[in-house]
């Protein structure tokens, strides 16, 4: 079943703050991984996997370029969960 | 008309000892920062390495590789005319003929033993343990040399953010033989060469030449190599494969004495242990945090520090992996020596 979007970003603010320690209510819409969050790239990666598996959803190398903010990775999660409803 | 005769080896195959040379001057992050624009700190978060050593100007792979040979067969009490076969795993002997191995079979007096390299980067000894053990286990070799060694001071770009702080030069030596009892597990080896491009060198030596000679001034070839997609593959595509090494072997984790992956970035290592879920009394290798990635040293360079200093018991049962370009991949169970 697909997930809302604020329960998409309170499961990706989980597995951000499973990795690096920020807490989740920092985890915000608006917030850049790398220039807010100070998120490095293999952070990132593994966030990426690790929402893979939560959401059910392929989340390709190519794509993790272009996920800036934590909404691009919210949106990005809900379109593919829509893609395959 | 009679049938060919066949030739069986020795029943099984372990390693008998190790060896290692590390070049003499340790690089330190200051050093690297101050052709690159990064920082110690900068460093250490993302790859977990303090220090690096680099070789000599002119001392080659052949140099590295020749004491790290000896040092193992001395300690398995072999000469060198006991060695059949010589293997070298490198991507780093910058001439094409003749091979790494040669040149090291002739400076240590094994100058009749077969030879030959191995090209498959960071999984080039994990490459060798298995092609060893099959030489043996078939009849074609009694002992085997083998050897990863690189100087990826020769083709890293000191300004590349993606890879100039990961790379140090040395090399690492296994000698190989018959065993009444089994020492090396089946391998588990394989590629996904369709990916590649994600780490190769950006240009061929004739593509130079040819630029050069027409009055251009090309940049020295290279490896480049996209990090995070290498750190996704590394960890959730091999740590599946060490799996099935565990499993081949029918090991449990929990039995291992050491787990001694290819010593690419601390991050990978951590992550991958993390995924295999590697037990907190089994020895995690983490050579990288003051050799670098030696690429083919790498595997060999762990082991032997494993063994000499003592961190594992004789006998102990050491999960290898190595994995890179290529993408290539193998691992197996091993008896340390």
């Amino acid at each position: 079943m697909a997930h809302t979007q604020d329960e998409i970003l309170a499961g990706l603010a989980e597995l951000v703050a499973e990795e690096t320690g920020i807490p989740a209510g920092d985890v915000q819409l608006e917030k850049s991984f790398t220039d807010d969050l100070d998120i490095d790239s293999l952070s990132m990666m593994t966030i990426v996997v690790n929402a893979q598996d939560k959401f059910d959803v392929e989340i390709p190398d190519e794509a993790v370029g272009g996920l800036k903010t934590v909404k691009d990775a919210v949106d990005y999660i809900s379109n593919a969960e829509s893609a395959k409803a | 008309m009679s049938p060919i005769s066949s030739r069986r080896g020795a029943e099984y195959a372990r390693i008998l000892a190790t060896g290692s040379r590390r070049p003499d001057r340790v690089v330190t992050n200051e050093e690297i920062c101050q052709v690159l624009d990064s920082s110690d700190q900068w460093i250490r978060e993302r790859t977990g390495i303090i220090t690096r050593r680099f070789a000599a100007p002119g001392e080659t792979v052949v140099d590295l590789a020749v004491p790290a040979a000896q040092q193992a067969m001395e300690r398995a009490g072999l000469a060198p005319s006991d060695i059949d076969a010589v293997i070298v795993a490198t991507i780093t002997h910058m001439i094409s003929t003749p091979s790494a191995a040669s040149l090291v079979a002739a400076r240590i007096g094994a100058g009749k033993a077969v030879t030959f390299d191995l090209s498959t980067a960071c999984a080039g000894f994990s490459h060798g343990v298995s092609v060893a053990n099959d030489m043996i286990r078939g009849g074609s070799a009694r002992h085997v040399l083998l050897i990863g060694v690189d100087r990826m001071t020769d083709v890293i770009d000191p300004a590349d953010r993606g890879s100039a702080m990961i790379f140090g030069d040395g090399a690492g030596a296994a000698v190989i033989g018959p065993s009444d009892t089994p020492g090396i597990g089946p391998t588990i080896w394989g590629s996904d060469a369709d990916q590649w491009e994600a780490l190769y060198q950006t240009q061929s030596w004739t593509d130079y030449r040819d630029e050069r000679d027409a009055g251009g001034t090309p940049p020295w070839p290279v490896l480049t190599m996209m990090g995070p997609k290498i750190f996704r593959w590394a960890v959730w595509e091999m740590a599946p494969v060490a799996r099935k090494a565990l499993e081949a072997a029918e090991v449990d984790v929990a039995d291992l004495a050491a787990f001694i992956p290819h010593q690419a970035n601390a991050r990978i290592i951590d992550q991958m242990a993390k995924q295999l879920k590697i037990p907190d009394h089994v020895v995690v290798a983490r050579d990288v945090i003051d050799a670098g990635n030696t690429t083919g040293g790498s595997i060999p360079l762990a082991m032997d520090r494993v063994v000499t200093e003592g961190q594992v018991p004789s006998g102990g049962l050491a999960l290898l992996i190595g994995f890179g370009a290529g993408l290539s991949y193998s691992a197996q169970v091993v008896e340390l020596p």
